[in-house]
């Protein structure tokens, strides 16, 4: 590179394309298949996944091990609560099955993490139903694609009083809690969103605790 | 505060946007260029194919949006030598001085999540298209705008919604999410999808239209009032209307929740016509900008390339002059073959509006001479084999070029 020093090399990958394979047979196929899981890992390139092989092979009884034994265990029980929507190793899920919440609030989210990132908040005191995605017509995300059909149901319960639609500020998000009211609103429940606080774009899941309290006090109707 | 204390409040002149240090990485034609400049207008004169352009579309590129040339991302990157390379990554990075004090901008793709994209920082952090609309006002125009008035429309909303962008700097994701919500629309339509859908995205459409209109309608009003207040100069005076189904109820005053319900109804009811048409066929995506010569009396439309090309510029610098009074700096200003189809009288006093604006105007041209207008009050650089030279027109001049160029390896 001619020109060192400049902020450029902020966005110059540090993985350089050449693929996960290293050059030359450096490694046998246990250690390459490794390598190659890893590298499908979010946020991880093949060069991190090659460093993050090698810890793991140098922490082999702290961390390598245990590490397998927990994906073992948690790939084994841990599955989608059949009413929420949350991971659990059990059905309904810790969450569904907590008495001290609310009834008759539900809390509509796109994913698990923004749950997750709710209940760190401590934000919400009733339950939630987590979406599995936004509608994207030229993504091929349909309505009867996404959990929205035990959403209408778990909306018609006598008990419930009021629908939070916690989307992210997203296009396709805020276009999915506009259709989410149309099919709510012939049940005599409130329905509510998100108001201040949320920036556009924002993902719930990076947002801190204080905003998203913020963005729920200030919660209005639809 | 008043023009002329404007142009003598030089706390105000420090103040106003301009480039000072611009990077290129593997962009378009160069492997590696730095320049360092100073606030005046910069000139870049050289051959067809020198990069010149190269240059202006990288600065434009420092704002949201895809651009002057509205070039794909993967364009953008150096040509590698073998055919079968793809390009390279490129960057573009720029350290400005702005109303609010200094501002490093960088621009670059990126490949490491998914398809590639831009991605912008804005002194080190990630910055959004609103907030890079926020800090840097950029507009241009080139050959293929001279017949701005003549052509299709879209090429006057693109370049209308960019001077609305100055004004109003969430204008252009608006757009998006009003562009995303009506092909979205589209596809449910084919597929025979939920009505229900429709309905939701409908209502999108009707609110994020509305915000478009409105911005439009004010963005006019503005231009309006900046080109009356404008002495008369040898650039003919235009005035200019505003064409579209919501911005008309604008206009007329009407409240924004009416005119957000008529439009919804109005999509409801194509809803048929416009699957079988496959677009939606009216909306403020169909909005349209057309200009009158006002002493000439008649469309600009109908008028010659060059007299198009006077209206345009004449609108450019009302614009400037209204965002320096809104904001405190005029945008930057990019003129590709900023002497064409100006006589050396228009010419001239092109050069002179941009000084008196004070604004930091990049201009292009094949032949040096046509900047000797400028005198030392410009920084002129000749362009040719992928370099830029300093060229002091007059050894009078400040002498503060200072210019580092390298590159391209491809020729
Ligand atoms: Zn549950």
């Amino acid at each position: 590179m001619r020109l060192a020093g400049f902020g450029f090399r902020l966005w110059r990958s540090d993985e350089s394309g050449l693929g996960v394979r290293m050059k030359r047979q450096t490694a046998g196929p246990e250690l390459e298949r490794l390598v190659t899981l890893i590298a499908k890992l979010p946020g991880l390139g093949p060069r991190s996944a090659r460093r993050v092989a090698l810890f793991l092979l140098k922490k082999r009884d702290v961390l390598m091990i245990p590490l397998a034994e927990a994906l073992m265990l948690a790939a084994e029980k841990v599955r989608p609560c059949g009413t929420c929507g949350n991971f659990d190793a059990i059905d309904p899920c810790a969450v569904c099955m907590d008495s001290g919440r609310d009834p008759g609030l539900i809390c509509v989210v796109e994913d698990v993490a923004d749950l997750w990132a709710l209940e760190r908040a401590s934000a919400i005191r009733g339950r939630y139903h987590v979406l599995g995605g936004v509608l994207s017509a030229l993504d091929g995300v349909r309505p009867q694609d996404l959990r929205i059909d035990s959403l209408v149901a778990r909306a018609t319960l006598p008990e419930m009083r009021e629908i939070i639609l916690a989307m992210n500020a997203t296009i396709d998000g805020q276009t999915t809690a506009l259709y989410l009211t149309e099919r709510l609103a012939y049940l005599p429940v409130r329905i509510t969103r998100l108001a201040q606080g949320v920036p556009v774009g924002g993902e719930l899941d990076h947002l801190d605790e204080g905003t998203l309290l913020a963005a729920l006090t200030s919660r209005r109707e639809f | 505060m008043g023009e002329a204390a404007r142009a003598d409040d030089c706390s105000v002149c420090a103040s106003r946007l301009a480039v000072l240090r611009l990077t290129l990485h593997e962009w378009r034609s160069f492997s590696g260029l730095e320049l360092e400049i100073d606030s005046r207008p910069v000139v870049l004169a050289g051959a067809n194919g020198a990069g010149k352009t190269n240059i202006l579309e990288a600065i434009s590129l420092l704002g949201p949006g895809r651009g002057l040339r509205g070039a794909e991302l993967a364009e953008l990157g150096r040509r590698p030598a073998a055919a079968d390379e793809s390009t390279a990554d490129w960057a573009v990075s720029a350290l400005l001085e702005g109303a609010e004090g200094p501002l490093r901008v960088g621009v670059g793709i990126e490949r490491d999540t998914g398809p590639p994209r831009r991605i912008a920082r804005l002194d080190g952090r990630m910055a959004g298209p609103a907030e890079l609309a926020r800090h840097l006002r950029i507009v241009w125009t080139h050959p293929g705008m001279d017949r701005l008035f003549s052509g299709a429309a879209g090429e006057r909303r693109k370049f209308f919604d960019r001077l609305a962008m100055g004004f109003y700097p969430e204008h252009g994701q608006i757009a998006s999410a009003y562009e995303r919500a009506m092909r979205e629309r589209q596809k449910v339509l084919e597929d025979q999808g939920d009505p229900l859908w429709l309905d939701a995205l409908e209502r999108r459409m009707a609110e994020t239209g509305a915000s478009l209109a409105a911005a439009r309608v004010d963005t006019q009003r503005r231009l309006m009032q900046a080109l009356d207040r404008r002495e008369s100069s040898v650039f003919p005076q235009a005035d200019l209307d505003l064409i579209g189904e919501m911005e008309v109820g604008f206009l007329a005053g009407e409240p924004a929740g009416a005119i957000e319900t008529r439009f919804m109804a109005t999509l409801r009811a194509a809803r048929g016509r416009d699957r079988a048409a496959g677009r939606a066929l009216s909306g403020p995506h169909r909005a349209d900008w057309p200009a009158r010569h006002r002493a000439a009396g008649r469309p600009a439309a109908e008028c010659s390339t060059g007299e198009q090309k006077a209206l345009q510029l004449s609108i450019l610098l009302a614009y400037a002059r209204a965002l320096a009074d809104e904001w405190g700096s005029p945008p930057l200003l990019l003129i590709d073959e900023a002497g064409a189809h100006l006589d050396s009288r228009r010419r001239d006093a092109l050069w002179g509006e941009i000084l008196d604006l004070d604004v930091q105007a990049w201009l292009t041209g094949t032949d040096i001479e046509l900047f000797s207008g400028f005198g030392p009050n410009a920084q002129i650089f000749s362009a040719g084999n992928g370099r830029l030279k300093a060229v002091p027109l007059h050894s009078g001049g400040r002498g503060a070029f200072h210019a580092q160029a390298s590159g391209p390896s491809d020729s």
